[in-house]
């Protein structure tokens, strides 16, 4: 069936068969392949993405719910000249990534939680942040949030 | 220090190189000598001097106008670009920012014109160093070598071709034996270049930001100037290397390059590759290893709108279509037969119970060990201590399940992949398709994780993609689902051991070791403390499953008996757990200072809240010593919880404090994660578990918010930095949670016993 929504900020009409994962349409389809595969069961969150605006894990959402909605990708965070999303440089400030894997889900996770606290306390990121990261991330993804809503500095100096 | 770029790391001049007991008459390649450091003449092998393998690096490498490709290891563009090729991978370990740090301090290159790319998969780039530094372990330190059991073993009997990235080998071997010494000679030619076209002494020279300056005349010449005139001289192969105070990359905290990518999604991995006319396919094995095919009815498959075709392997089944989610639906509507291979009885407890077995049959495979045990056991008669401890098989969980992307045309098979191994992958695909090494592709690309479980010997999706891509005439990615992942794994082997030990005045007078699991641990896991008998039995068992190394290798389940036991040993002493393995560490050297810091960090011994406790362990791996002090509670659904974790390591130096932090962090974290809840269990021959659903993983809200991480610095031969974080991890928990609750847990997952 043909189903129409829009990608981060473009309208896009994808011919799929209606229980296919946003997920699957999100990479295959439309190549955003910074949307990860991870468990295909929406327990790691490697493919989170914004739904009208909701944290998703477009793993298990079949492309059919998604009529008429916005979604956004983690190619979508930066503005349009380009610049980086304050979470995005805060990641890069702290180091996070090692592998990477998960990064662009839990960057998604960080973004939404922040849109929604403003300032989240340490109780509102152990909540909301559920996604894993295998490379054990964790003390530099909770430092980067914290330096992304001015709660801690980004203390992490090193030689470009 | 005024210098000092980390505030939490000490400089500590002259401690000196111990030598532990375990490592007598180890020959090391790397020595010290006054301040510089000089590296063997022997270390660079084969392609140091092979001209043949030069002039073939150079035509693969030297793409550009007026490049200059030095001994396959770099290259100098005319623009003073350097580019770095590292035989190692980086799955986001940070290896290739520390290479290039320490090629580019050694070459004094302009660090912002400094670039490190993936060594392409050619015999050319075989790592050489690697090879022989892990050759040159097994005379007398055989550690790394057990680490990695048949497999590397197996590498090494295929001579050079290896490019592998395991053993925290990289900057220890490759680094401290090939880059540095590549970065030193090719200076020390651009000097000599230099002073030729000035008609200046080569003394009166010095080198800084990728240019060499004649200061008395003012003049200076740019690296990308000399590159072609260097390109042609010999190459010192013993440098005199920078010593300490010299440095300027190296011991420096450093920017990784990789990381813009890995936050806009940008990075492309393994399984993101795409090709025109390209299919995807998904997998399902025999679920009891050992089992094959017996029969498949291709036809629900095939009328799965998207689904192309069926193939069958020996022992196992392929869907491929248009996209991996017809795929996955065709794979699920086909009820395929597999036999069992007679492992159909295989079970959690019949393994633990085979092992009891053989352990009481009392005729190990090998013996190590010191003085005479058995004397001092009949001594101390029934006051004996002992005590048995089991873990489970470990499931390395990277988050990017398997893909592998395969094309076969006109007798030659490309892959697009991520492997630990390019060269071994090459060759396990050329055997799988029955073609010549010479004519498999092999593109790296970057993983999402590895942890060991991406090494050739183990991997069958190299078999698979190429017996796949034989059959059909387009590129085929083959993707793994995380089931497929979860229950064919090359696991950390479920292993067993009983521990055995007697007291004297309060000191240790007898540690017996005997444990049960498929290979040898014995000088990749020593002993550090000063017990005057020790005896550590081996009895081999081989379950169904495949074994394989899982980060850290035999040091988890070996940090997690000894650190255990010994904190036994000092509550049955009546002493403190810190006080105990103090007094068996010898004075003055690295391990008790280690256990200090780490004590003093952690403030052990101050009072804690009700109901939260303090362990701590110490375990040296792969060249380094690590201590850990955690903090527990346990929670109202007795669960365990960690509240703070702190390491103190010594790896001699860290070449990039920022990712040796980070490594030592994510270690502790996947440690812990082990000990709480990771279990892969068998159930009639079958893995149980499928999934992130049943496959506990630690997430945020169980780690430690934040890991105090200190590193010690000094001289002493350069340790590992990805595997050593992990091992005194789960035993410090254990050990806390002892502390906390007086429960003694013997055996992993804590989650499991902490609620039984």
């Amino acid at each position: 069936m043909a189903i129409g929504f829009t990608v981060n900020g473009k309208q896009v009409n994808v011919e799929a068969e209606a229980d296919t994962p946003l997920l699957w349409v999100l990479r295959e389809d439309l190549a955003l392949t910074g949307t990860k595969f991870g468990c295909g069961i929406a327990a790691c969150g490697a493919c989170s993405v914004h739904v009208d605006g909701e944290l998703t894990r477009s793993c298990s959402v079949p492309v059919s719910d998604i009529a008429g909605k916005a979604v956004t990708t983690i190619e979508g965070l930066k503005s349009d000249d380009g610049a980086l999303h304050a979470v995005q440089q805060a990641w890069i400030d702290a180091q996070v990534p090692q592998c990477g894997y998960c990064q662009s889900g839990q960057i998604m996770a960080a973004v939404a939680l922040i849109e929604r606290t403003g300032t989240p306390s340490d109780t509102q990121i152990d909540e909301a942040m559920t996604n894993i990261c295998r490379c054990g991330t964790y003390p530099r993804i909770r430092a980067a949030i914290l330096a992304a809503t001015g709660q801690a500095a980004a203390n992490i100096q090193g030689e470009a | 220090m005024a210098d000092n770029p980390n505030p939490n790391i000490d400089e500590t001049d002259a401690i000196p190189a111990q030598v532990p007991a375990k490592k007598k008459g180890v020959k090391r390649r790397i020595f010290l000598a006054g301040s510089a450091l000089l590296v063997g003449g022997g270390v660079f092998g084969l392609y140091w001097s092979d001209s043949n393998a030069g002039k073939h690096a150079r035509a693969l490498t030297e793409t550009g106008a007026g490049e200059r490709n030095f001994l396959t290891w770099m290259k100098i563009a005319p623009d003073d670009t350097v580019t770095v090729y590292s035989p190692h991978i980086d799955f986001g370990q940070g290896t290739h920012t520390a290479l290039g740090q320490m090629l580019a301090d050694e070459l004094d290159a302009d660090w912002s014109k400094v670039r490190v790319e993936q060594a392409p998969a050619d015999m050319a780039f075989a790592n050489t160093p690697l090879v022989k530094s892990f050759l040159g372990e097994m005379s007398g330190y055989p550690g790394v070598i057990s680490a990695l059991p048949a497999a590397l073993m197996g590498m090494l009997a295929r001579s050079q071709k290896i490019q592998i990235t395991g053993g925290s080998s990289a900057v220890r071997f490759t680094g401290q034996g090939g880059m540095r010494v590549v970065g030193a000679a090719v200076r020390a030619a651009l000097i000599e270049e230099a002073a030729d076209r000035l008609g200046v002494p080569a003394g009166e020279l010095t080198t800084a930001d990728s240019a060499v300056t004649h200061a008395a005349s003012g003049r200076s010449l740019r690296y990308g100037e000399l590159a072609a005139g260097a390109a042609g001289r010999s190459l010192a192969s013993d440098p005199v290397l920078k010593s300490r105070a010299e440095w300027k990359l190296i011991n420096k905290p450093v920017i990784r390059r990789d990381i813009p990518a890995k936050v806009d999604g940008s990075a492309i991995y393994g399984i993101d590759l795409s090709l025109p006319d390209m299919r995807v396919a998904t997998i399902a094995a025999a679920p009891v290893r050992g089992g094959k095919l017996e029969a498949v009815d291709e036809a629900p498959a095939l009328a799965v709108p998207g689904v192309e075709k069926v193939v069958k392997l020996d022992d196992a089944v392929i869907v491929v279509a248009k996209g991996y989610w017809q795929a996955l639906k065709g794979l699920n509507a086909l009820s395929p037969k597999f036999t069992d291979g007679g492992n159909g009885a295989m079970s959690t407890p019949s393994i633990y119970a085979a092992q009891d077995k053989l352990r009481e049959a009392g005729k190990p495979d090998n013996t190590a060990g010191d003085g005479d045990v058995d004397a001092a056991f009949k001594a101390a008669g029934d006051k004996v201590i002992s005590a048995d401890y089991r873990v489970p098989f470990l499931h390395h969980a990277m988050m990017e399940p398997f893909a592998l992307t395969a094309h076969f045309k006109d007798g030659k098979l490309t892959l697009w992949g991520g492997l630990q191994d390019p060269l071994g992958a090459r060759d396990r695909a050329a055997k799988a398709a029955g073609i010549d090494m010479d004519d498999v592709i092999f593109n790296p690309m970057i993983m999402g994780g590895g942890f060991g479980r991406r090494f050739p010997p183990m991997t069958e999706i190299i078999d698979q993609a190429a017996l796949l891509a034989k059959q059909v005439p387009y590129p085929v990615k083959l993707v793994w689902s995380r089931e497929e992942e979860v229950r064919h794994g090359t696991y950390r082997p479920q292993s067993s051991a009983r521990l055995k030990a007697t007291l004297e005045n309060g000191r240790i007078a007898a540690w017996q070791n005997d444990y049960v699991q498929g290979d040898n641990a014995e000088g990749e896991v020593g002993f550090i403390y000063e017990v005057p008998a020790t005896a550590r039995r081996h009895f081999a068992y081989k379950s169904n499953q495949n074994d394989g190394p899982w980060r850290s290798v035999n040091s988890t389940q070996h940090g997690f008996y000894n650190e255990s036991f010994v904190d036994e040993l000092a509550y049955a002493a009546g002493e403190d757990p810190f006080a105990f393995r103090r007094k068996h560490l010898p004075e003055g050297s690295r391990h008790r200072k280690v256990l200090e810091t780490v004590a003093e960090r952690a403030g052990w011994g101050s009072p804690l809240p009700e109901g939260v406790g303090r362990g701590i362990a110490i375990v040296e791996s792969f060249g380094t010593i690590v201590a850990e002090v955690v903090e527990a509670t346990v929670k109202e659904d007795g669960s365990p919880k960690v509240l703070k974790a702190f390491a103190v390591v010594d790896c001699g130096t860290t070449v990039n404090p920022l990712n040796a932090e980070a490594q030592i962090a994510g270690g502790i974290i996947m440690g812990l994660s082990s000990a709480i809840g990771e279990a892969i269990t068998l159930d009639n021959g079958a893995v149980v578990e499928s999934n992130f659903s049943d496959y506990n993983v630690l997430k945020l809200a169980d780690a430690p918010p934040v890991i105090d991480v200190h590193f010690i610095e000094s001289d002493a031969a350069m340790g590992g930095i990805g595997e050593p974080g992990l091992p005194p991890a789960s035993p410090a928990l254990a050990n806390a949670l002892l502390a906390a609750t007086g429960k003694r847990i013997r055996t992993l997952p804590l989650l499991q016993q902490a609620k039984a």
